[in-house]
């Protein structure tokens, strides 16, 4: 029967249907059994493979059955197919883990009491989960010494499973092939040259990389216990790029930060500048009582009398903004708005540095904006300037926003009718200020960041703020409705957030659960869909 | 008590210090970009080079490798990791005269280890892997040398001796300078 | 030939026929007895008309796999218009495999002729020699031979006046016997460390610098122009078993024997004659106690297997064993078969190239424990445990390298367990009681 030649249509990836510890599952072609589980909720258990990284297949610890196949399968690297029948937890494929299990423990030492990977480390997982009741080893295990790989690496060689995923990791994209393989068979162990350390500045996530505590981060070093942190999902704010991590604190300190992954922004990753600064966070210098001007000094007190004596400050003056780009949008929306009504201006200053991409992945790199959220103080009217007090006028009520004012010298601000310090400390410049209000950083606050692409995504709260400092947009809500706004009473960061989107189109429809935890792309933004 | 299975780099002294002269110019650079024709990535001429430094120097010191290294366009780290994979480019100097005797079952079936024996009796070297203290001899073992029906064959340098026995081990060592 | 020792009226000196002459070494010599005829005949013909012959010859892969080599160079893909590469394999480092050195040294242009002929036939110019780094003269004489074929134009741009390329190249190895593996050999081409890579892809999809790729063993590539001058049929012909093991094939003898060399039989050769009657049988006043017939990876055999055996494919599938690269390692009954197999052990241990869990640490435990039982500090547990290793080393690992270390384990509890025992009840070792029971 004939028929008329149909015009091709668009590409769409070939479905294979498969059936995984009887769950079907139905992926494009091409996708490898392992990545298939996931999408079935099954985690075959792995060491070498990683998304972010190519198939390597060395570990043999993600070998399953598939039925009618004479030999097990490594799931990393065999293509899931049409009408394929996996089994993960049948009989043979757990003995061959087992097997795979025990022959990794018997030459690792038993350091988990003094090893950092404890609580976090995929060779306990698993061996829990489906590793030997007891070893066959009667010999001597292998003995190597640890060694520092340079930067912030130390390697402790008697753990290395040798998956290679870190190896891989600085070769394929870092593109910077300072790690090797060296020597063969139980004598292989990771390497670098000596004299060529790993100085790279995205060197770090080979820790992250590591399934078990064989690399180390030396910041990091006996610290905390995994199981004795907390962890909140945030935005990492050491520059404009905002690779998403999780704030680790123990004990409400900041211990460290890793990447979590994003598929539109870092992928899995995030470079060292970011990673390792995370000291200032615990600045022991913090305001964290409100302060209020009584002649000659500065006196605590409590909040309701500070936003009076705020408002007063202000009030009847023309209001300049001198705003720091790490300020929530939630936060800089709210200012933007204390500053129309007082037909002022704003203007905001970021700090640069050399840029420095992770070339194996599409548009990330450490940005030369050193700040979170530059792009949202555009966004919301600020002007970007070298200087801080740019577009300020004599007379004007002066409010810092957590701004340290580098670079200004004390007579410029001679020159303001008041002062209003709205932040996390006092700078010393500023010590004329009518009133000190404290508020919270970002780790002790919920908010959004916008990145350099116009990407808006959320952090969220990881421990209590010092004091009685309180969220910058709450403290802002309040000097609002202290000048006779009635419409500015906010109790939740969502709604000021949601109150932003009605104000501005750029964030419309926006909502954090629409946000959720991958963000979205500001209309009209290039990526904006 | 069972001997570890040695690593590659037949440890022995070592030999730095004097300052390192580049190995491809003259000659040895024309040979390198003969090679640069003879394989389509710069990546594929590394153990041809490898070869070339072996050739020129007697062994590969980590200064080479960085040369190797720069002159293909790889890493050094690269460079290490391939060397160490490979037994026969020695990592640190060895004798005048590097005696490698297979040991490997067809050739320990037919008295590999008594020949190793009167290698290291008669050259004074005493142990495996230690070069003698004339500078003239060290001794290896080393696995199957695909010469198995002519038990026991031993490499000397790049030299090939088949059938050695213990007894013909003063005349191999007579005729060597 | 059994050279070096002269040869016996039972073999069929095909490929061994000018072992020991000096004069074919040469470009000159090799044409005096017929050289090149082969490729100028090939050249002529199609690629297809060259791979169908190679078929019907029942031609099989003699580096240890055994896979129909004209199956093999069918899966080029003609036309595709991508560089095609032809890979010889003479990195001979399988322990009691001698036979590609041979041909090499006697017969370089019988490798260089095959070569030549098999990288035509899968639309390949280009074609690596891969030698390993230990076969001193074998370099020299294939290299020299190369030089000679470009300079008389058989090899070049225009390959005896066809207006066909034809480049060959010799890459010397550096010690790893895992590089005779074939994706591992690509992988040492290309200037990285030797290890084998997962497949698929296969070499014939992806292979060298990510191109279509076939690997052939030197004994594989010297036969092609034997099959082109003297037609598939002939081949075919020499066959004294199964229809399936086809052709002539060196047997590299070993170890413990009267004449150890290479002999060169057609399959299906009866394996207890070849012992006793070709290679002289034992030692004098030694008897044989055990064999492995096909290298050191394949399961060792009891005499009684051996002498049941006949000499091809399935023969030696029938009778306990492989034929692998039929590297024949032959044990007096003065030899510790446990000594052997611990050495064997320490063998795959030095040379797994580290990837694959089970390998790494496999080899080396095995190792450890076989050596502890050798030196008498073995335990009741450890045959156990020993077993229970090369199970997890089976079947489970990119390459075979694993199960090869596994083999001459199992094989070796199963067929000569008292030895073992003998040593973990510390009891002393009666070769001749040992023998008997």
């Amino acid at each position: 029967m004939a028929t008329t030649a149909q015009p091709t249509a668009p590409s769409t990836p070939k479905m294979v249907t498969l059936t995984i510890e009887g769950r079907q599952v139905t992926v494009p072609e091409g996708t490898s059994i392992l990545e298939a589980g996931k999408r079935a909720g099954i985690l075959i258990p792995h060491y070498c493979y990683h998304p972010g990284l190519p198939v390597a297949g060395v570990c043999r610890m993600c070998l399953v059955e598939v039925e009618k196949a004479p030999k097990l399968a490594p799931s990393c690297a065999t293509a899931a197919a049409d009408g394929q029948v996996v089994h993960v937890h049948s009989e043979k494929a757990r003995a061959a883990r087992e097997g795979v299990l025990e022959m990794l423990l018997i030459n690792h030492p038993l350091d988990c009491p003094i090893c950092d990977q404890a609580g976090e480390c995929e060779l306990q997982d698993y061996t829990y989960q489906e590793g030997p009741k007891e070893l066959h080893l009667k010999d001597p295990k292998r003995f190597h010494p640890a060694e520092d790989f340079g930067g912030d690496i130390l390697y402790v060689t008697n753990r290395c499973i040798l998956c290679t995923r870190c190896v891989r990791f600085m070769d394929d994209v870092a593109h910077d092939t300072v790690l090797n393989v060296e020597e063969r068979g139980d004598r292989a162990v990771i390497g670098v040259f000596e004299g060529k350390e790993v100085t790279n500045p995205w060197a770090g996530n080979i820790v992250d990389l590591c399934p078990v505590g064989a690399l180390l981060s030396k910041d990091f070093l006996n610290k905390a216990r995994a199981w004795e942190i907390d962890r909140a999902p945030s935005i990492c704010p050491g520059c404009s790029q905002g690779c998403n991590i999780m704030l680790e604190t123990r004990d409400n300190a900041v211990v460290r930060l890793q990447p979590r992954p994003n598929d539109e922004v870092n992928k899995y990753f995030m470079c060292d500048h970011g990673r390792l600064d995370y000291r200032w966070i615990d600045r022991t210098d913090r305001v964290q009582f409100p302060l209020v001007r009584d002649g000659q000094s500065l006196v605590a007190t409590d909040w309701d009398p500070a936003i009076a004596a705020a408002s007063k400050a202000i009030a009847g003056k023309r209001i300049f903004v001198a705003a720091s780009p790490n300020l929530s949008n939630e936060s800089l929306f709210l200012l933007s708005e204390l500053m129309r009504a007082g037909n002022g201006t704003g203007a905001f200053t970021v700090p640069t540095g050399p840029e420095a991409p992770l070339p194996g992945v599409e548009d990330l790199s450490l940005r030369a904006d050193r700040a979170a959220n530059g792009r949202g103080a555009e966004t919301l009217g600020f002007r970007r300037s070298a200087n801080p007090l740019d577009g300020m006028n004599d007379g004007d009520a002066l409010i810092i926003a957590d701004c340290e004012l580098d670079g200004i010298a004390p007579e410029q601000l001679a020159r303001t009718g008041s002062v209003v310090v709205i932040g996390t400390t006092f700078p010393q410049i500023a010590r004329m200020a009518s009133a000190v209000l404290p508020t919270a950083n970002f780790a002790e606050d919920e908010g959004t960041f916008t990145n350099l692409r116009g990407r808006v995504q959320r952090f969220t709260q990881a421990r209590p703020a010092p004091g009685v400092a309180r969220p910058m947009w709450w403290v802002l809500s309040d000097l609002l409705t202290a000048t006779g706004r009635t419409d500015a009473t906010f109790f939740l960061a969502s709604d000021v957030f949601a109150a932003l989107g009605k104000s501005h189109p750029a964030f419309a429809g926006m909502t954090y659960d629409s946000l959720g935890l991958r963000g979205a792309i500001m209309a009209g933004a290039e990526g904006a869909r | 008590m069972t001997a570890a299975i040695p690593r590659n780099g037949h440890d022995g002294g070592h030999e730095h210090g004097a300052p390192y002269q580049p190995v491809f110019v003259g000659a040895r650079r024309q040979e390198l970009d003969e090679l640069f024709t003879k394989y389509p990535t710069k990546m594929a001429c590394l153990l041809p080079a490898l070869w070339i430094v072996q050739d020129e120097r007697g062994w590969v010191s980590e200064e080479a490798m960085a040369e190797v290294a720069d002159v293909l366009e790889l890493t050094p780290a690269y460079v290490k990791g391939v060397v160490t994979f490979y037994t026969m480019y020695n990592q640190h100097p060895v004798g005048k005269y590097l005696i490698q005797v297979c040991t490997t079952s067809p050739c320990n079936v037919c008295g590999a280890e008594n020949v190793v024996g009167a290698f290291l009796q008669q050259t004074g070297c005493g142990e495996l892997g230690v070069t003698s203290a004339d500078g003239k001899y060290t001794v290896i073992e080393v696995e199957c040398l695909g010469a198995c029906g002519f038990a026991t064959p031993v490499m000397i340098n790049e030299g090939f001796v088949e059938s050695v026995t213990p007894e013909k081990v003063p005349q191999i060592l007579a005729g060597l300078d | 030939m059994g050279y070096p020792n002269p040869v016996s009226p039972q073999e069929t000196p095909v490929l061994s026929q000018y072992f020991g002459n000096q004069e074919t070494i040469s470009l000159d010599g090799w044409r005096k007895v017929g050289g090149y005829a082969a490729l100028q005949k090939a050249l002529g013909m199609t690629p297809a008309e060259i791979v169908d012959v190679v078929k019907a010859s029942g031609l099989r892969g003699r580096g240890g796999a055994g896979f129909p080599t004209g199956v093999k160079w069918s899966f080029m893909k003609p036309g595709d218009g991508r560089p095609h590469y032809l890979c010889c394999n003479a990195d001979e480092s399988e322990p009691g495999t001698f036979k590609d050195r041979e041909i090499m040294r006697w017969t370089p242009h019988a490798l260089v002729e095959g070569c030549a002929i098999g990288s035509y036939a899968i639309g390949a110019e280009t074609c690596y020699i891969y030698i390993r780094g230990e076969f001193t003269e074998p370099l020299l004489r294939v290299r020299q031979a190369i030089k000679e074929a470009y300079d008389a134009g058989i090899l070049g741009a225009n390959a005896m006046g066809t207006g066909k390329r034809i480049d060959i190249i010799v890459h010397k190895g550096a010690g790893a016997y895992i590089c005779g593996e074939e994706t591992a050999l690509m992988n040492s081409i290309e200037g990285r460390r030797g290890n084998p890579r997962i497949k698929p892809p296969f070499p014939a999809v992806s292979g060298l610098f990510a191109q279509p790729t076939t690997i052939n063993n030197v004994e594989t590539l010297a036969a092609v122009p034997h099959i082109i001058n003297r037609g598939a049929d002939w081949y075919k012909s020499m066959c004294l078993s199964n229809p399936k093991s086809t052709g002539s094939k060196l047997f590299s003898v070993c170890g413990n024997i009267a004449r150890p060399g290479n002999y060169e039989v057609v399959l299906g050769f009866s394996f207890k004659e070849f012992l006793y009657d070709l290679c002289g049988g034992p030692p004098k006043g030694r008897s044989f106690k055990a064999v492995i017939p096909g290298g050191i990876s394949v399961p060792i055999q009891t005499m009684e297997e051996a002498e049941a055996t006949k000499m091809d494919y399935e023969g030696f599938i029938e009778q306990g064993s492989m034929l692998g690269s039929g590297g024949v390692i032959v044990f007096d009954d003065q030899q510790s078969m446990v000594k052997q197999i611990a050495r064997a052990a320490r063998f795959f241990a030095h040379e797994s190239c580290a990837q694959c869990t089970q390998c790494r640490e496999g080899t080396a435990w095995t190792t450890r424990i076989l050596e502890r039982i050798r030196d008498g500090e073995g335990t009741a547990e450890d045959l156990d445990t020993l077993l229970l290793i090369a199970d997890n080393m089976t079947g489970k690992t990119i390459c075979v390298l694993s199960d090869s270390c596994a083999t001459p384990v199992v094989s070796g509890i199963k067929k000569f367990r008292s030895e073992f025992e003998a040593l973990i009840k510390k009891t002393t070792f009666h070769p001749v009681t040992a023998a008997v029971a």
